[in-house]
């Protein structure tokens, strides 16, 4: 009984009333959400708030459950948990009706249950147990690649297997936590790069120069590549005159072009990668000189980028499928598409925005009940609060969830063994993805990635199951006290 | 813990964390309190998009004769949400003639979220679909009444002509997995589900327009948005222009009733099909509105399968007409020289029976005239053997080879690729392998495959690949892949060279001539056309002999190339040969004077196998 006192001493009540607060939170706005008029009580099971309820309660008397398990018993099986949970994914699809494409969930009697929602807490877990040894150290990419393989293989079966790209996607997020362990940040910059030159480069890349030939979305690649040049030369090298010569080599060019252009039309993409290649060319051999060997990556990069950059072009135009070209474009606003994605958010922001300072109270909203958007009380739940609840409620949400998050890495950064540490800044940097994509989507900042937002969004799976990812940790987080010798 | 060099990490991680929470609240700050825009938007009105469906492209025939169009149909739809505002469903059922029950069950299947995704109170869902303006119109007049209800207009496809219902297709309701792989369908969407329909489903339908409607705050519509500024118009579909010639057309599905076969008759010089009958078959209008879910499965039962296209999905042997090609390819192999004569001592020759009683020896054109037998096995055996056999068969089996790929060139043995025609059969030219696997690498020579030469075993032809080869022995040499769209009538890679010598194809059209004049065709000659063809007559397991002719006229500048096969009717001289040479003189004289054999083919009912089941 001692043990669990001091189990129950050790909890983290801050993250539980966060949790608690949260939650029902979400279950007025679900009511809100789906409130037609001549709506029952928020307990009627008839009614999704009713239901979301029992969820809560449901997840609750799950996650008391797992505060009694020790924490040592997941570090055992995590493996094998992993293991058994790879199969459950793959044999998933045979047992799945088609959701809007997707083959991801499965009946388990009243419940639909999403096997993807679990994977992540799963996943976490044999992560912990692999980078949690004592004699793990991350020295060189070698030592990431199996965690990277334990993270890429759930989430492949799931985005091409389950066709679930956005659950999928909430993997990636587990990169914040290899960053923490000692990945090189670069890795991570270098992937939003990526993100950001295929955005560059297909959203503005049919638009064109108002002189001479040529189109934005290849120049502005150009130029954000010329940028990191630039920044290497002078916050890394020190040597802001080498800085300027790099400026001074595009600037010229430039000129060149304009001047040139007057008599006979300039094609400025290649007078741009004219000037990146000759910048490049000088900045590489300033750096073989100096024998700065190591910032020839930068070289690489760049050069890796421009590949990259004409193959999105190439792959857009005449790999893709029509549809699929037809989707992407949606997604960078490049489209708009009458009844698909492009409209839920419009409508999203004008719910939001009419909501003003103080909103229009508890049930009045009107643009919610009315969106007629499929999502609203589960992806979309997000600009319900907006509307009823305005500014006041919303940057007051937005500012739970933040402190919500930075405890987890609070908790995480207290913890004195690896395996403890790994698993919370997993679950942080899941809910992390979670809230940024999630509201991201919703203020129409980030393309359409229909994921939940944690706690709040309808739904009995991932109530579930970030209630147990969460009370995993409070286990963990818990025994801390147990473990001072 | 105490030396751990990323340390920092998590402050910078935690200010990533901070920053994107403070983004999202500057966003909430500029949406919410300085841009007043969203709030006016927002003032009282919801907004709804409406659907417009755009009207479906035409078909027209090569004559610009019109052979599909639209007409108007009716749905009747509610919004369940206006329903609550007092609804007298006795009233609305007896408007549209339904008893309580079925109104029951249709609500239920509306609110049927895994039936119907797009379900919401408050959008208009289809309560009953593809009525007639008479159905329509009680409700019409009293439609006050009932509030939530509407009626929306959509469009059924019409048929001018009661012919050509395989290669038109039909249009029908959007399966689960055709929304599933395209985004422009709905549930309730209309689609092509085959033939033309299908094949050109993109072209056809064109693109949906929306209509955007204010509501109240309770949901009630206040007019349209902006004064229809933001609204789209639907596109219609672009229309489609045959290579059909409707009367031709017609002709073939005449002459083919109370029988089972096909018809395929093509331009040579472009491919172009110019009828395409397969019997039997339907009229296309009972597949349109309420009947069509009935209709189909009648017609998907019924023993005769009528739903088979067996103008393109039916496969024979090809019999007597598959000599024309032997003729051709042992002149270019070099099996046989246009001197080369065979001994034919009639019924009593070996190893082939000859079926004609002509003089012996004879020539390649006497061959082709009277459709000998012995001949053509000679001819084969000679082809394949010329060079011996030499080391483990080596020598024969490429000579094998050689034969095969040249009787591919002539379209057989694989489906067409770059046509139009969705539903097809490859047809059959067997490989080495096969008789390898049968006899062994060393086990089989000419004689032992000697049903291919003519036309029996294991060769396979479907109805439009006998029309192609007849086409190309027309155009002494190339084909242009069968089409019915005339758009693709120009496409260069729908050329296809045999490679062969343009005089081994004269000699033998030379010799479908004499087939007309004098040999198995001669009934049903007529000398002014030019006519050239060759009767089939093959074997089947199953009952009757099939009977097939090819052919082509006029001999040189050949218009059109024509393919007949009659199922189970016995020999091609008497059951396909007429119908053919009636195709050619509706289409070379634009009438047919020969209305006796008109009237005995069309009268004339066979009796098929399916039919005594």
């Amino acid at each position: 009984m001692t043990r669990n006192n001091s189990i129950i001493a050790g909890l983290d009540w801050w993250t539980i009333f966060l949790f608690l607060g949260i939650a029902l939170f979400g279950w007025l706005n679900i009511y809100g959400a789906s409130y037609t008029f001549d709506q029952t009580s928020l307990f009627d099971l008839s009614n999704r708030a009713g239901k979301q309820f029992l969820w809560l309660g449901i997840a609750c008397v799950l996650g008391l459950a797992v505060l009694f398990i020790e924490g040592k018993t997941y570090e055992v099986i995590a493996y094998l948990l992993y293991a058994g949970w790879l199969l459950v994914l793959l044999i998933t699809p045979f047992l799945a009706h088609d959701t809007k494409g997707s083959l991801s969930w499965i009946d388990l009697g009243p419940l639909k249950f999403q096997p993807a929602e679990l994977a992540k807490m799963i996943t976490a877990l044999a992560l912990a147990k692999y980078m949690g040894r004592y004699d793990y150290r991350v020295r060189s990419w070698r030592d990431l690649l199996v965690p990277f393989l334990l993270l890429v293989v759930p989430a492949g079966i799931i985005m091409v297997w389950q066709r679930e790209t956005g659950s999928a996607l909430v993997f990636a997020s587990l990169m914040i936590m290899f960053y923490r362990f000692g990945m090189s940040g670069y890795v991570i910059s270098g992937g939003l790069s990526f993100a950001l030159l295929f955005i560059c480069s297909i959203r503005f890349g049919g638009v064109p120069l108002p002189w001479g030939e040529g189109n934005v979305g290849i120049l502005l690649c150009y130029l954000i590549l010329m940028a990191v040049v630039v920044g290497f030369a002078w916050i890394r090298e020190q040597d802001w005159k080498q800085a300027l010569v790099l400026v001074g080599i595009v600037a010229l060019a430039y000129a060149a072009g304009l001047i040139i252009n007057v008599w006979h039309t300039v094609n400025f993409n290649i007078v741009s990668l004219i000037a990146l290649v000759i910048a490049l060319a000088y900045f590489t051999a300033v750096v073989i000189y100096r024998r700065h060997f190591s910032l020839l990556m930068v070289t690489a990069y760049i050069a890796v980028s421009l590949v990259f950059c004409e193959a999105c072009a190439m792959v857009f135009n005449k790999v893709l499928q029509p549809h699929q070209r037809t989707r992407i474009e949606v997604l960078l606003g490049l489209k708009d598409d009458p009844t698909g994605a492009g409209y839920n958010v419009n409508q999203s922001l004008i719910a939001i925005g009419s909501g003003q300072f103080t909103g229009k109270g508890f049930l009045k909203g009107t643009q919610t009940k009315l969106r007629f958007v499929p999502e609203q009380d589960t992806d979309f739940i997000f600009c319900t609060v907006g509307e009823e609840w305005g500014f006041i409620g919303s940057a007051g949400l937005l500012m739970a969830y933040l402190i919500f998050i930075l405890r987890l890495i609070f908790i995480a950064e207290r913890q004195r063994d690896n395996y403890s540490r790994i698993y919370a800044y997993c679950v942080a940097s899941i809910f992390f993805f979670h809230l940024t994509i999630n509201v991201g989507m919703v203020l129409g900042l980030l393309p359409v990635i229909g994921i939940p937002l944690p706690f709040f969004s309808y739904g009995g799976s991932s109530m579930i199951s970030f209630t147990l990812l969460l009370a995993v940790l409070l286990r963990l987080d818990a025994e801390r006290l147990n473990k001072l010798h | 813990m105490t030396n751990d060099p990323y340390s920092r990490r998590a402050y910078i991680i935690s200010g990533a964390v901070v920053l994107v929470v403070m983004v999202f609240i500057i966003r909430l700050f500029w949406l919410q309190i300085i841009d007043q825009s969203q709030k006016q938007k927002a003032d009282s009105n919801a907004l709804l998009r409406q659907v417009i469906y755009p009207s479906r492209g035409l078909i027209y025939d090569r004559n610009g004769e019109l052979l599909v169009f639209n007409q108007p149909i009716y749905e009747v739809t509610l919004i369940m949400q206006e329903m609550r505002h007092g609804f007298d469903t006795v009233a609305f059922c007896q408007c549209l003639g339904i008893d309580s029950l079925e109104f029951e069950q249709r609500i239920a299947a509306i609110k049927d979220k895994r039936k119907n995704r797009g379900f919401s109170t408050y959008t208009p869902q289809i309560f009953m679909a593809q009525l007639t303006k008479q159905d329509v119109a009680s409700l019409r007049e009293t439609s006050y009444k009932f509030s939530g209800a509407g009626i929306r207009k959509r469009t059924l496809r019409g048929y001018s002509y009661p012919y050509a219902a395989h290669i038109l297709g039909s249009v029908g309701e959007v399966s689960q997995a055709d929304i599933d792989r395209d985004d422009y369908y709905q549930a309730g969407d209309y689609s092509g589900r085959d033939g033309l329909e299908r094949t050109y489903e993109q072209r056809l339908r064109g693109t949906k327009g929306v209509e955007i409607i204010m509501r109240d705050s309770r949901g009630r519509i206040q007019g349209s948005y902006h004064d229809g500024a933001e609204d789209v118009e639907a596109v219609t579909g672009t229309d489609l222009h045959l290579s059909l010639d409707i009367q031709l057309q017609a002709l073939a599905e005449q002459m083919l009733q109370g029988k089972v076969g096909s018809v395929v008759a093509i331009e040579p010089a472009t491919g172009e099909i110019l009828a395409l009958a397969s019997s039997p078959t339907w009229n296309p209008e009972i597949l349109v509105g309420k009947q069509r879910s009935a209709q189909y499965n009648r017609l998907l039962n019924d023993p005769s399968k009528p739903l088979i296209n067996r103008a393109t999905q039916a496969m024979y042997p090809p019999g007597s007409t598959f000599k024309t090609i032997q003729s051709v390819v042992c002149l270019q192999e070099g099996g046989i020289t246009p001197n080369t004569k065979y001994p034919c001592s009639g019924p009593s020759t070996t190893p082939i029976k000859c079926t004609h009683h002509h003089g012996s020896p004879v020539s390649l054109l006497g061959a082709i005239e009277q459709s000998c037998n012995p001949y053509f096995y000679c001819a084969f055996r000679d082809m394949l053997q010329r060079d011996g056999f030499g080391n483990n068969n080596i020598t024969f089996r490429k000579r094998y080879n050689l034969w095969r790929n040249d009787v591919l060139k002539f379209g057989l043995g694989q489906r067409f690729e770059g046509t139009d025609i969705g539903e097809q059969a490859g047809g059959a030219i067997p490989t080495e392998r096969l008789f390898n696997r049968t006899y062994g690498e060393k086990g089989w020579k000419a004689v032992t495959i000697r049903s291919l030469s003519i036309g029996q075993g294991e060769v396979l032809a479907t109805p439009l690949q006998l029309a192609n080869q007849a086409a190309t022995l027309a155009n002494r040499g190339y084909y242009i892949t069968p089409h019915l769209n005339t758009e693709l009538t120009n496409d260069p890679s729908l050329r296809h060279e045999t490679g062969m010598d343009t005089t081994w194809f004269s000699l033998t059209a030379q010799g479908m001539h004499l087939v007309m004049t004098n040999g198995t065709g001669r009934w049903y000659n007529i000398d002014s056309l030019q006519m050239c063809g060759k009767t089939g007559t093959a074997q089947n397991p199953h009952g009757k002999d099939h009977a097939i002719f090819i052919g082509f006229a006029p001999m040189d500048k050949p218009k059109i190339a024509v393919a007949v096969v009659v199922e189970n009717a016995g020999f091609g001289a008497t059951w396909a040969a007429p119908v053919a040479s009636l195709m050619m003189e509706q289409y070379l004289t634009g009438t047919i004077r020969r209305k006796h054999i008109y009237n005995k083919m069309v009268n004339a009912v066979l009796e098929h196998p399916s039919e005594q089941q």
